[in-house]
């Protein structure tokens, strides 16, 4: 059977091996399991250190979609190094009705507010990074794809405030950075937000 | 094919047992009694197994749809013994027909049942599924990493330490490897995962998000959820995440990609002209077609059955229900509470997260009766476990 897969062939082949004269002996006979399950996975948790070094780009190279209508988005792997300030631009965290990506009218000001910032904030160099987030009421892949495009709905609107894309970057947590840990109204309110976490050159 | 299978040796047995028993009716009861959420359980009646052994046991049968009685009413009756080695016997208390009969040594007294379960299940034309794997994501406070477990929860053992969020694993087709996202180098980033030396590759870490993979059936190609466009759409690339190609481009949702097993599918969530649903798209590109899910509103994550029959998908309408549609789309059975469904290779069996409280916990769901158990957690109860990946 084409789903029958090696994980479990392993194990059942091994087994299987020794069923084969086992039926042959009938009833009784011994068939014995591997000490170990042949192809253990007995390195668990030696999984190889992550770092910014080896991890950047992955020798991808993509090719760009004739047409696209977004905005692409900047390699955010320029920023590593940069300083990143959770604080500065707190106070302009967008929120958003329940399972959209609009920006809200009343929201618009704090876009609007980040650009000004980014505009007049040159030297040292700095940049933004927009955090997309939202509440428990979504499943957790959903919630990872809304918080993206959360995060690209304030981006465009900064951009049409006149900063140049490359200087943000966005980035989708979907539920997993609650503001608030709690499974209220109030909480889901804080929970669907946009953060903007200002980047600035070392 | 395995089904109906299943469905011609109760038909069968039932037949049998009309013949001696003379009660011509029994053959209809049989009718009707399969399906998604209809089906009725196997009884069987297990003597002379205690303990951890009758725990094993009855946990590996439960979740394939068998159910427990007395040995008067079950179909199957099982026996056993332990000491010097699992011994089990399984007999058709109808036709008398002896299904198992062996006694097991080596490993553990667990890895011992799990074989004989195992045995018996393959003795009824099903796949087993008790010596099977699962990947999922593990929570403590704001980190998570990848766990790989006993398809029960037990043996579960931590794959990474990175301190950071893991998400969506993905375990690729008969390989002992894994794709999940991972938020360690600051933006998500997917990568491959050799469980068996701990190697790892980054895959995807475009600009925007790279999140979602789901390996093809045949392990050469991968899809993914990017916005390196400038949108959140869908993308496949070559296993190694070459040559991304895209496959929507749509500033709605799209999320939760999963392969039809013959690979010429490429099945996922999304809004459509503000119609949300699944849909279907060649991973060669071309037009995207929708699956319908009839009685169903907002489906997510689906989850393409082995044998090509099904999707199990999560639907979000106020709370979270697990609910299977044909895989051409059709009137949508809704199952139990729950989320992000992983089929099991026997095409039968799904696990699934449950919210209980402010976590979540996996569990084990019989497609056919409905019946499911939660896992052994890891260590203790503390945590929350979620985004569960049946090896297959």
């Amino acid at each position: 059977m084409k789903t029958a897969r090696l994980v479990n062939l392993i194990v059942i082949a091994a087994i299987l091996a020794v069923v084969g004269t086992g039926c042959r002996r009938g009833p009784g006979y011994v068939t014995p399991l591997p000490g170990k399950k042949p192809g253990a996975i007995k390195d668990i948790g030696s999984a190889e250190p992550l770092t910014g070094a080896e991890g950047t780009g992955g020798g991808i190279t993509g090719t760009p979609v004739v047409g696209s209508e977004g905005i692409p988005a900047t390699d955010s792997s320029i920023y590593d190094n940069w300083k990143q300030d959770a604080e500065v631009l707190k106070q302009y965290t967008v929120y958003f009705a329940y399972d959209s990506s609009a920006i809200q009218t009343a929201e618009r000001s704090k876009l609007e507010a980040v650009a000004e910032y980014l505009k007049t904030h040159t030297s040292p160099r700095t940049a933004v990074k927009v955090e997309g987030h939202c509440d428990e009421r979504g499943t957790e892949e959903y919630n990872r794809a809304l918080g993206d495009r959360r995060a690209l709905s304030a981006r465009e609107e900064i951009v049409a405030a006149g900063i140049d894309p490359s200087r943000i970057i966005t980035v989708s947590y979907g539920e997993d950075r609650p503001a608030v840990p709690q499974s209220t109204p109030e909480a889901w309110a804080k929970n669907r937000r946009a953060e903007f976490i200002l980047l600035t050159e070392p | 094919m395995k089904s109906n299978l299943v469905i011609a040796s109760i038909t069968l047995s039932a037949f049998i047992g009309a013949s001696v028993f003379g009660a011509a009716n029994e053959i209809t009861i049989e009718k009707g009694t399969t399906g998604p959420g209809k089906g009725k359980p196997t009884w069987v009646s297990i003597s002379g197994i205690s303990g951890e052994a009758l725990q094993v046991l009855q946990f590996d049968l439960y979740v394939q749809g068998f159910n427990f009685t007395n040995a008067q009413a079950a179909q199957y009756l099982i026996s056993g013994s332990v000491g010097g080695g699992f011994t089990g016997r399984a007999m058709d208390r109808i036709t008398q027909k002896v299904q198992v009969s062996k006694t097991y040594s080596g490993s553990s007294l667990r890895r011992q049942v799990h074989a004989f379960s195992d045995d018996f299940v393959k003795s009824l034309d099903r796949d087993p599924i008790a010596q099977t794997k699962i990947a999922y994501k593990h929570e403590t406070g704001p980190n998570s990493e990848l766990v790989i477990a006993d398809f029960d929860g037990a043996g579960a053992s931590m794959a990474t330490r990175d301190g950071s969020i893991l998400a969506a694993p993905a375990w690729i087709p008969g390989k002992l490897a894994v794709y999940y996202v991972s938020y360690k180098l600051g933006n998500t980033a997917i990568l491959r995962h050799d469980l068996a030396n701990g190697a790892r590759k980054t895959i995807a870490r475009f600009g925007g998000s790279n999140i979602s993979p789901a390996p093809s059936p045949d392990g050469s190609k991968v899809a993914m959820i990017l916005s390196k466009d400038g949108w959140t759409d869908l993308y496949v690339a070559d296993a190694d995440g070459g040559s991304p190609r895209r496959l929507t481009k749509s500033k709605q949702d799209e999320s939760s990609p999963c392969w039809s097993p013959d690979g010429n599918w490429i099945c996922f969530a999304a809004k459509v002209n503000e119609r949300r649903g699944l849909y279907k798209v060649s991973p060669a590109g071309g037009e995207v077609q929708r699956i319908r899910t009839e009685g169903i509103l907002n489906p997510t994550e689906p989850d393409w059955s082995p044998d090509g029959k099904w999707i199990v998908f999560t639907s979000m309408m106020g709370g979270f229900e697990i609910c299977v549609v044909p895989s051409e789309g059709g009137q949508a059975i809704q199952l139990v509470a729950g989320e992000d469904p992983s089929w099991a290779p026997n095409s039968r069996t799904i696990v699934f997260a449950r919210r209980q409280g402010g976590r979540r916990v996996l569990s084990l769901l019989d497609v056919e009766t409905k019946q499911y158990k939660d896992v052994a957690r890891i260590s203790g109860n503390s945590g929350s476990s979620s985004q569960p990946s049946w090896a297959r």
